[in-house]
């Protein structure tokens, strides 16, 4: 490898230093640069999240006691919409990819930049416009939309609040996501590094180019989904207007064909940012390279294929039932062949306990908590139960949030002195850390027993006393979480403006970001690296493969 | 050329470049996965077609026939012919002949906006009669036939803005394509290396001197230089015509969708 | 410069030129398709019908791809990148085929 030379050259200023033809904030909204441009997708999702987070304490809150009043129905409804459309389209959606993919992807396979960097720099510009235009939507029209993230039809089309400018937001917000995923298909196949094989790349860098391709394929359905809905609102043409032949189940279908993908398109980011995390906390090269590799891409063929376990009690056909049933088991076995790997590589390792590390491995458990969860539903019997009540909702957050957000958190106190070049305090980083997880299973483990008991979700209030403690349980889970949200907003806001300078390689990683200056210069590399091994070959006492 | 040109000063320094990359097969290979995804777009309306056509094969075959199947030829042909000077208009182009290319892309702009035309008057021939989404005269018709319909129109429609997009694409490739191919290469050179005599030399590949500058002054501390690039008949580059290349994969993906539409609005009577 | 050089010349293959009599030729040839598939639809062949529809169709996009927009010279993955998204497009068709007929 070229570490030597590289750290050997004279430092160019880096690509925080950098002045270009703009400065201040001009120059950070006119960059070209994937690391700007990665770093705004960072602040703008961590906005984001927390506008997010604040509307579901909100609706925790109401939800604290039977028959509360704390807000007006109504209310309830466009809280939990706007929670979903927030969270889903502008958190979890570009997730890893648009923040941390764009700053990691050309570095990791030892490129300058992505292929198309106007197109990259637009994508941003697209995700701020639809972000704005869906956040317009509350405050314009009759309303904002109440008719959860999914907008099924006929009540979207019959519903007075303003749908169609939260879709149109929605359909930009798409838009972005996919050119995002042709820029980084392009740059895999274009920009690798001489010697950077395919099978040389980071495992990052294959979660990211799997990830890419759901969302070119996948998201140009959901794009013209909510366009129909639109001009359905707009023309009354009919297509999902059962009163003119339309049939609501075909929208169910289309919606689901997207949107069951796209839960890959949060996830497996953040699995590739987790196989990064684990070999490097365990000094030891990644167990079963190849099958992760591959993993990604059966989990991006398998995802396609299952979207029919959103319909069970729809009125779908028992044949499609029974089909997508039995898809939805197999896409099991490429998410466990990852958990199964991560474990083997942790075993007779030398893990170190820091705080990218430690939610790496609450990333695994509550990942595979979600994961099971969702075997459970799966089966057609026991989803008949479970359908629309609580236990959805825990199981979704539990992989959303327990995993992508977990994943989020791992891969942003992995990567920070990397990208700010300032180092965190590592103390804080835990104690929020063990907050957070604390929090995380007092809020949302009660919602899998309340499902269970019956609790059906999207529900304004209920008046069952049973269901009394373990709703009160969940709000105040509620409240830890957000002390150690906060607590880590508040550790790394301290860290970026009073951080102490950090290494060049803070934790002992071997892939190539780790061996270009913290924070990194413009163009990432003084000379373009020529790749001669694996990417987690070269831990210490590890013989290369 | 200019991109194997080389700027030095005469005496040791550190020279910046734009950083231009032009990866010719890289920026056609994110152009096809943009069809793909456009294909997507529409084929989820196919999708759509594919169930309501299923479901209710006796309105769609009695719907269509309301559909002018001698339009629907012409604009097939018109399209086909569309897609044909197109490609003649690149092949061209990557000759170098500029001015063929002009022409043969204003034919296309042209046939497409015929294309338009008749559009325009089939759709407005149908709302005429009535035929348009939530009219009374549609609410009356069966089922499958208000879906034909609406399915009609969405996807003729969809289709018709791509072809507008398409048109306003090729026109601003007619500027382009008429100044350039062209393109600008600003050399800045910053020399903090000892007083004296100090030139800007130009060299290409080979390191054959093109041009030398006059003696620059110890005051000046950089110096940056503009080259126009200007290809000639025969020497075109890659990225002189890769524009083109692209709109005419985006105009040709154009036809392709009305070469499936068609035949499944107006072939099944 | 050097660096702009090396990235002038990034692997890019030019194809062939192809000429403009083939171009014709191939535009001739979707034409008569298309008088073909009229025609056919006038006969009133019911399944065969449809199927010779579909045919066409696919026969003139293959032209259309391959000669107009220079597919047969372009690499492996430009064929990939197209077939992965056409056997998405079946699949998800399909698997929706496996509600409706079966209501
Ligand atoms: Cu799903």
């Amino acid at each position: 490898m070229t570490a030597a030379v590289i750290a050997a050259a004279p430092r160019e200023p880096s690509y925080l230093a950098y002045r270009g033809r703009y400065s201040g904030i001009l120059g950070w909204i006119f960059s070209l640069d994937h690391k700007r441009i990665g770093v705004m997708y960072l602040i703008a999702q961590a906005v984001f999240f927390l506008v997010g987070a604040s509307l579901g304490v909100t609706m925790r809150l109401q939800l604290m006691r039977p028959d509360n009043h704390l807000v007006q129905p109504q209310v309830y409804n466009a809280l939990f919409t706007l929670h979903g459309v927030i969270m889903i389209f502008l958190f979890v959606i570009p997730s890893l990819s648009a923040s941390f993919g764009n700053f990691f992807l050309p570095i990791l396979i030892g490129a300058k930049d992505v292929s198309f960097p106007k197109l990259n720099l637009m994508s941003w510009y697209l995700f701020m416009i639809g972000a704005v235009v869906a956040l317009m939507s509350l405050f314009t029209g009759n309303g904002p939309p109440d008719t959860g993230w999914t907008f099924y039809v006929p009540y979207s089309i019959r519903t007075s609040t303003n749908v169609v400018m939260g879709l149109t937001g929605v359909f930009i917000i798409g838009f972005s996501s996919i050119l995002t995923g042709l820029n980084f298909i392009t740059t895999v196949h274009r920009l690798r590094a001489p010697g950077m094989s395919w099978f040389r790349m980071p495992l990052f860098v294959w979660a990211l180019y799997a990830t890419a391709w759901i969302q070119v394929l996948a998201t140009p359905i959901l794009g013209i989904t909510l366009a129909l809905v639109v001009v359905e609102r707009l023309a009354g043409v009919g297509i999902f207007d059962p009163a003119k032949g339309g049939d609501p189940i075909l929208y169910q279908h289309l919606f689901w064909i997207y949107s069951h993908p796209a839960v890959y398109i949060m996830i497996l980011p953040a699995m590739g940012a987790i196989t990064e995390i684990i070999p490097t906390f365990s000094h030891r090269t990644i167990f079963g390279y190849k099958a992760i590799a591959m993993s990604s891409m059966a989990i991006a063929l398998l995802g396609s294929l299952v979207w029919g376990h959103h319909m069970f009690v729809s009125g779908q056909s028992d044949v499609a039932d029974i089909t997508f049933s039995l898809l939805t088991f197999l896409v099991a076995i490429p998410s466990a062949v990852k958990v199964f790997n991560w474990t083997a590589t942790l075993y007779k390792g030398s893990i170190v306990l820091e705080a990218p590390m430690l939610y790496a491995l609450s990333f695994i458990f509550l990942f595979s908590i979600g994961g099971l969860t969702g075997l459970m539903q799966g089966a057609l019997a026991v989803d008949v139960h479970l359908h629309d009540t609580a236990f959805i909702v825990g199981h979704f957050h539990y992989v959303m949030f327990g995993g992508t957000g977990f994943g989020f958190f791992a891969a942003l106190h992995y990567w920070f002195p990397k990208m700010f070049g300032r180092s965190y305090s590592d103390k804080v980083a835990r104690l929020a850390w063990g907050i957070l997880f604390v929090g995380f299973n007092t809020l949302y483990f009660p919602f899998l027993i309340l499902g269970w008991l019956g609790m059906p979700r999207r529900y304004y209030t209920y008046s069952f006393p049973q269901f009394a403690s373990l709703e009160m349980l969940s709000t105040v889970g509620s409240w830890i979480l957000v002390t150690g949200i906060l607590l880590m907003v508040g550790n790394f806001l301290h860290a970026a403006l009073k951080g102490a300078r950090a290494e060049d390689n803070p934790w002992g990683g071997v892939t190539l970001d780790w061996k270009i200056p913290s924070p990194p210069p413009l163009e990432n590399f003084e000379q373009i690296p020529v790749i001669t091994q694996g990417p987690y070959d070269g831990f210490e006492g590890q013989a290369p493969r | 050329m200019s991109n194997a040109a080389n700027l030095t000063f005469s005496q040791p320094t550190r020279h910046m470049t734009q950083e231009t990359h032009h990866d010719y097969t890289g920026s056609k290979l994110g152009m096809w996965i943009f069809l793909v995804t456009e294909m997507l777009l529409f084929g989820g309306l196919f999708l759509v077609y594919a169930v309501y056509r299923y479901m209710h094969p006796a309105d769609f075959h009695n719907a269509a026939q309301d559909l002018n199947v001698f339009i629907g030829t012409v604009n097939t042909c018109i399209l086909l012919t569309s897609s044909l000077t197109m490609a003649l208009s690149i092949a061209t182009l990557q000759k170098g002949q500029r001015q063929a290319a002009v022409w043969l892309l204003l034919t296309t702009i042209l046939l497409g906006i015929i294309f338009l035309v008749n559009k325009y008057f089939e759709w407005t021939a149908k709302i005429h009669h009535g035929i348009y989404p939530n009219s009374a005269e549609m609410l009356r018709f069966p089922q499958g036939e208000i879906l034909f319909f609406g399915l009609y129109y969405v996807m003729t429609g969809l289709h018709g803005v791509h072809v507008v997009a398409g048109v306003v694409l090729l026109s601003i490739m007619v500027n382009v394509i008429r100044r350039k191919p062209c393109d600008v290469h600003v050399f800045g050179a910053a020399s903090p290396g000892p007083a004296g005599v100090r030139r800007l030399t130009l060299t290409d590949a080979t390191g054959h001197e093109m041009w030398t500058s006059e003696g620059i002054g110890e005051l000046i501390d950089s110096v940056s230089v503009v080259v126009n690039y200007r290809p000639s008949e025969g020497r075109m580059r890659p990225q002189d015509y890769v524009a083109l290349e692209n709109c005419g994969l985006y105009w040709h993906l154009v036809d392709i969708i009305w070469i499936f539409l068609f035949p499944l609005f107006y072939l099944i009577t | 410069m050097k660096r702009d050089d090396m990235n002038a010349d990034h692997q890019h293959h030019e194809h062939p030129a192809i000429s403009y009599g083939k171009f014709v030729g191939v535009w001739l040839a979707l034409l008569m398709l298309t008088a073909l598939t009229v025609a056919a639809s006038g006969l009133q062949l019911h399944v065969v019908g449809v199927v010779t529809a579909a045919c066409v169709a696919t026969l003139k996009t293959l032209l259309v791809l391959y000669i107009f927009m220079h597919l047969m010279y372009e690499e492996r993955i430009f064929k990939i990148a197209l077939a992965v998204g056409v056997a998405t497009l079946a699949v998800f068709i399909a698997l929706t085929f496996a509600d409706f007929p079966f209501r």
